[in-house]
């Protein structure tokens, strides 16, 4: 089963990008998320949030386009679309804890049945870890996707019953998009929605730490 | 107005708290941060969001010793002076979610002594702090951070410390430059007073203390 194919990561951003809204406001974080800009389906218009202060982000810069003080936050030089904002960090994150954004979609490395989110440390490696502005964003906004492959390289489940990374957020996550499946988080558990090409719910069940309803 | 950079940041004492504005590639006094390793202040507690990217930003003060103790939201995975330090245990770090740690300064500037939030509930950033519940919600207490200084990078002053910034490169700087008692400001260029239109002031001049002329270093 494992040389089943699976979604690349550019896959992965693809099928996000067509739950987002048409005129949404959306945060994208670290990883596979920040891919999901140059994947939007055609004729629908998102608004990208960076927490550095943009709102209207556009495409990434093409060579000799970039300005270094227009950033995204992973430091890649960005554009912007007509409509777009500057202001500082506090109100940037004013947004994301204030509920004033529709969507984040975030990179994880596991995610709980209830939603509970660990994004920012793997226990056991070296150095403090890294929680940057995941913490506000997972708290305060309305919809939360994440991002991610199913499984670790050495084929853990990432969708577990309880989370033993170090946690990011409690309750948080609203769907999960992977390389295999789509899966809502609901008060009646994991509903699996969608399925990669060529894969059944039976095998993605095999894969995943916690029941799915189908 | 200050002359040099080494003036700028003349008098600042061993044991000092500094905030440094600056996020991504963007908006680093990195030649305020130069002249303070020319100064050699010992015993710094800086605030800043991360904690140098390689041989930039607050880098050469890790490198030079010269910080005991950060406060940050994101040591990147590039601050290897920072690791180095911490590693060894020559440094010591308090980790803060980027949107909590722009609102403990935000208190600070604006006299308030402190906020719930449910950001962090459950985390290991919830340790040691004050748990409740308001309407139904878990949340913990959060205190202000100030600072003696604040090192930021503006684009224009006027003479009398009224700032614009460039694009994204505000950041952390405006806020910073309230939270702090001493605020220096490096920026691109000083026009007169007047100079600039008041509508498009970001940080009012009450807030600016220091101003130094200085052509940008970057790091990208």
């Amino acid at each position: 089963m494992s040389e089943k194919k699976r979604l690349t990561r550019e896959q992965i951003a693809e099928r996000a990008a067509r739950e987002l809204p048409d005129g949404a406001y959306v945060n994208l974080g670290w990883g596979i998320p920040n891919l999901i800009a140059d994947h939007l389906p055609a004729g629908i218009t998102v608004y990208f949030h960076s927490e550095n202060g943009i709102l209207g982000m556009g495409r990434r810069a093409k060579p000799g386009e970039e300005d270094f003080d227009l950033v995204d936050a992973m430091k890649v030089p960005v554009t912007l679309i007509p409509g777009a904002s500057f202001f500082h960090q506090a109100d940037a994150h004013l947004m994301t804890r204030g509920g004033h954004l529709d969507v984040a979609v975030l990179g994880a490395f596991q995610v709980s049945q209830r939603g509970d989110l660990a994004n920012w440390k793997v226990p056991g490696s070296a150095g403090v870890g890294a929680i940057g502005g995941a913490m506000d964003i997972a708290a305060g906004t309305k919809k939360v996707i994440v991002c991610m492959e199913h499984t670790t390289r050495d084929g853990q489940a990432k969708i577990v019953q309880e989370c033993t990374y170090p946690l990011t957020c409690l309750a948080c996550v609203d769907t999960i998009v992977t390389d295999l499946a789509v899966i809502d988080v609901t008060e009646h558990g994991l509903v699996l929605r969608d399925l990669a090409p060529g894969w059944t719910a039976e095998e993605v069940q095999q894969l995943t730490g916690a029941p799915l309803k189908v | 107005m200050c002359a040099t950079l080494d003036a700028a940041v003349d008098a600042i004492p061993d044991g000092a708290r500094i905030m440094f504005g600056g996020f991504g590639s963007s908006g680093f006094p990195n030649n305020l941060i130069q002249a303070l390793v020319r100064r050699g202040t010992k015993n710094i507690t800086a605030i800043s969001n991360n904690c140098g990217t390689r041989d930039g930003e607050l880098s050469p003060l890790f490198k030079s010793g010269q910080i005991r103790h950060v406060i940050a939201a994101f040591p990147g995975p590039h601050s290897f002076a920072f690791q180095e330090r911490h590693a060894a245990g020559e440094v010591t770090i308090e980790l803060v979610p980027q949107g909590i740690l722009c609102e403990r300064m935000r208190a600070a500037a604006a006299g308030l002594l402190g906020f719930y939030t449910t950001v962090g509930v459950a985390t290991e950033v919830a340790a040691g702090k004050e748990e409740r519940i308001i309407n139904g919600q878990r949340c913990i207490l959060e205190m202000p951070i100030g600072a003696d200084y604040a090192f930021i990078k503006a684009d224009k002053s006027d003479g009398l410390g009224n700032l614009t910034y460039r694009l994204a490169a505000r950041n952390f700087n405006p806020i910073m430059a309230m939270a702090a008692a001493t605020t220096i400001a490096e920026v691109e260029e000083v026009v007169p007073v007047g100079a600039i239109d008041p509508e498009m002031v970001v940080t009012p001049a009450i807030f600016v203390h220091r101003v130094v002329v200085a052509k940008g270093i970057r790091y990208v």
